[in-house]
């Protein structure tokens, strides 16, 4: 188990660092940092010093070199717009967006999981019909325009919810709700498929035949081993809604890293996009690998060799 | 006389199919008394997995399953509420399965599964349940049975799996055992072990034991008495003596020359077989199942169906138009000895 965790722990630093790499010369082969610096008035010559003042004259390979050193450190430079510490403002923004991961996450699990074992349950009757139909308006609605339709429903007319910044817990109902539900339809499909297949397996005959109550063989032996894949997927759906929030958090005002880094492509700030990509891409290595232990835990496959 | 365990009057299952209705079981009939090992043969698709599933109320949700008669320890057993039929299940009666591989909950630990077999039945502690577990394993032949209950099905073998499997279902001290199959997915030198392991404890335990196979190496070994399936049907059933001694049946005769005997069958002759195919059983038919492969076939074989008849003796029935006699006449004509 120690053994399969630091092996995973590897790969998973090893991956934040391909993602450093990749996003800093993406970031520096986009555009001139040193135009986009000095400003829109800036003359030749400003822009020649903006570059040698900067170490942006450097190659390429040491300019990551020093970049990543400083970064180890919690030190991702300034923002050339702000005039402030990278770090300070990623601190200042992260909760937000953690806050609404984890909200849009849960809520697509209580939802997906308790319908794709509905639907496992009696396939092919209405039951099955109705949680796949929940779920499949969730794949075609943009998230976008389901957030706008909650917000001229449930702000507008019936004023229940606020649509707008993150004063209290009631401002993260609907961006939550609009960004879970994109995540649904995946998880509710692969647990269906999962407690289906897990439903016609021997073990489950073998657990009938010991005379188990229904209750005993549907939770203990059928739905934590059809879980499994279903915590994988979770993963990486939580990736596509970290993606997804910069569209979310622009349209709820919230402000959190996806509203920042839309602003920051915006200023071409790049020393913010920068620890931007890498703490998003971090965050989502780091739910990986706790996915990938979550996953040894239940399967004891993997665990126990 | 020996204590009835099981008895089975007149069992059908029949299965909705798109082309139709799937007749799989049509009618079988056969008794089970304590310390008897009663043998179901019969190739595949004859009816005898699903015989077996049916008894435990285990069928496949679609498919139905009919009755005159299905009574475990003289108690009626048919068509009883489920969560009645779930206290049954694992406590008077246990069953194994074909494939060790699968049969176990690869999430749990043997131990787990062992313990709550016998949890789910009776007012035990785990611990109890626990020794219990590791009584059984050493009953079975698994060595350090107590660090074994920490092991998960993948970290065993094939063989061991089925032990596991077979010490689970004596958890609660069933005296009915239905293994489906047991060796045919073991090696062959695990195979002999397994079914001598399941003689011993059905005579150690004085259980009833119904061994389904289609090897009938294994029946001549184990069996007190013999039920030989064909295409739903039981084409003939008797003693084990009776039907190895004298196969009255053509299919059972068939089917005997197929095997080997040492000594008896000289190196380099043709083993026996059966031409043609099993007939599909979708729809209703008027004939002799047996019929389009039996070297005897006459026209009234293809026009009319055939009840059971009795043998040589009472408790000796088969399956076919002509008499006992008739049929040993034919045997004996086909086999000079």
């Amino acid at each position: 188990m120690l053994f399969y965790a630091l092996k995973r722990f590897g790969v998973a630093i090893l991956v934040a660092v391909a993602v450093s790499i990749v996003t800093f010369s993406l970031l520096r082969f986009s555009g001139d940092p040193a135009a986009a610096m000095a400003g829109e008035s800036a003359t030749e010559e400003d822009i020649e010093y903006v570059r040698k003042h900067y170490g942006l004259d450097r190659p390429l390979p040491v300019q990551y070199a020093d970049w990543a050193v400083k970064a180890m450190q919690g030190d991702f430079g300034e923002s050339i717009y702000l005039k402030r510490a990278v770090s300070g403002i990623l601190a200042d923004r992260a909760p937000t967006t953690m806050i609404l991961g984890a909200l849009s996450l849960s809520f697509a699990l209580i939802l997906a999981i308790p319908l794709g074992v509905l639907a496992a349950m009696f396939p092919n009757t209405l039951v099955d019909r109705v949680a796949l139909g929940i779920a499949v308006i969730g794949q075609a609605l943009p998230s976008f325009f389901f957030a706008l339709i909650m917000i001229i429903v449930f702000g507008v007319w019936l004023r229940w919810l606020p649509i707008s910044g993150h004063a209290s817990w009631l401002n993260f109902i609907m961006p939550s709700i609009a960004l879970g539900y994109y995540a649904t339809p995946a998880i509710m499909r692969l647990t269906r498929a999962g407690m289906m297949d897990v439903m016609s397996s021997d073990y489950i005959r073998t657990a009938r035949a010991k005379g188990l109550k229904p209750r005993v063989v549907l939770f203990k032996h059928a739905l934590r081993n059809a879980i499994i894949p279903v915590v994988s997927l979770s993963a990486v759906q939580l990736g596509f809604m970290l993606g997804g929030s910069i569209v979310i958090e622009t349209i709820f005002s919230l402000n959190g890293l996806g509203n920042l880094a839309w602003q920051s492509i915006q200023r071409s700030d790049f020393e913010v996009m920068q620890a931007i990509v890498l703490t998003i891409a971090s965050f989502y290595i780091l739910l990986t690998f706790l996915a990938d232990l979550l996953n040894a835990f239940l399967d004891p496959r993997i665990r126990v060799s | 006389m020996a204590e009835r365990i099981l008895s089975v009057d007149n069992l059908k299952v029949e299965i909705p199919v798109p082309s139709g209705m799937l007749h799989a079981v049509q009618g079988v009939s056969f008794k089970v008394d304590r310390g008897e090992t009663l043998c179901i043969v019969g190739e595949s698709g004859c009816g005898k997995s699903l015989t077996s599933l049916a008894i435990m109320d285990l069928l496949p949700t679609k498919a139905n399953r009919t009755a005159e008669r299905l009574e475990l320890h003289g108690k009626n057993v048919l068509d009883i509420p489920e969560d009645e039929m779930a206290d049954i299940r694992g406590n008077l009666m246990g069953m194994i399965f074909q494939e060790p591989m699968t049969s176990l909950n690869p999430a749990y630990t043997i131990g787990n599964q062992l313990e709550e077999a016998l949890i789910r039945h009776r007012k035990v502690s785990r611990d109890e349940a626990r020794d219990r577990a590791v009584y059984l394993l050493e009953k079975v032949g698994i060595t350090a049975a107590r660090s074994r209950l920490r092991q998960y099905p993948h970290q065993l073998s094939g063989g061991l799996r089925q032990r596991v499997m077979i010490a689970m279902t004596l958890m609660c001290g069933p005296g009915l055992i239905i293994a489906d199959e047991p060796t045919t997915a073991l090696d062959v030198t695990i195979q002999a072990q397994i079914l001598l392991l399941l003689a011993e404890l059905q005579k150690e335990f004085d259980m009833g034991l119904i061994l389904i196979t289609h090897d009938l190496g294994v029946v001549a070994r184990v069996a007190d008495r013999v039920c030989v399936m064909y295409a739903g049907q039981v084409v003939e059933q008797g003693s084990a003596k009776q039907v190895f001694e004298n196969p009255t049946h053509p299919y059972t005769q068939g089917l005997l020359e197929c095997i080997p005997i040492p000594g008896k069958t000289a190196r380099g002759s043709h083993l026996g077989s059966i031409p043609g195919i099993v007939p599909s059983l979708v729809g209703e038919m008027n004939c002799c199942h047996f019929s389009d492969r039996c070297p005897y076939a006459t026209d009234i074989c293809r026009t009319q169906t055939v009840d059971l008849r009795q043998g040589f003796t009472a408790d000796h029935d088969f399956r076919c138009v002509l008499t006992s006699e008739q049929c040993a006449e034919n045997l004996k004509q086909k086999v000079p000895a």
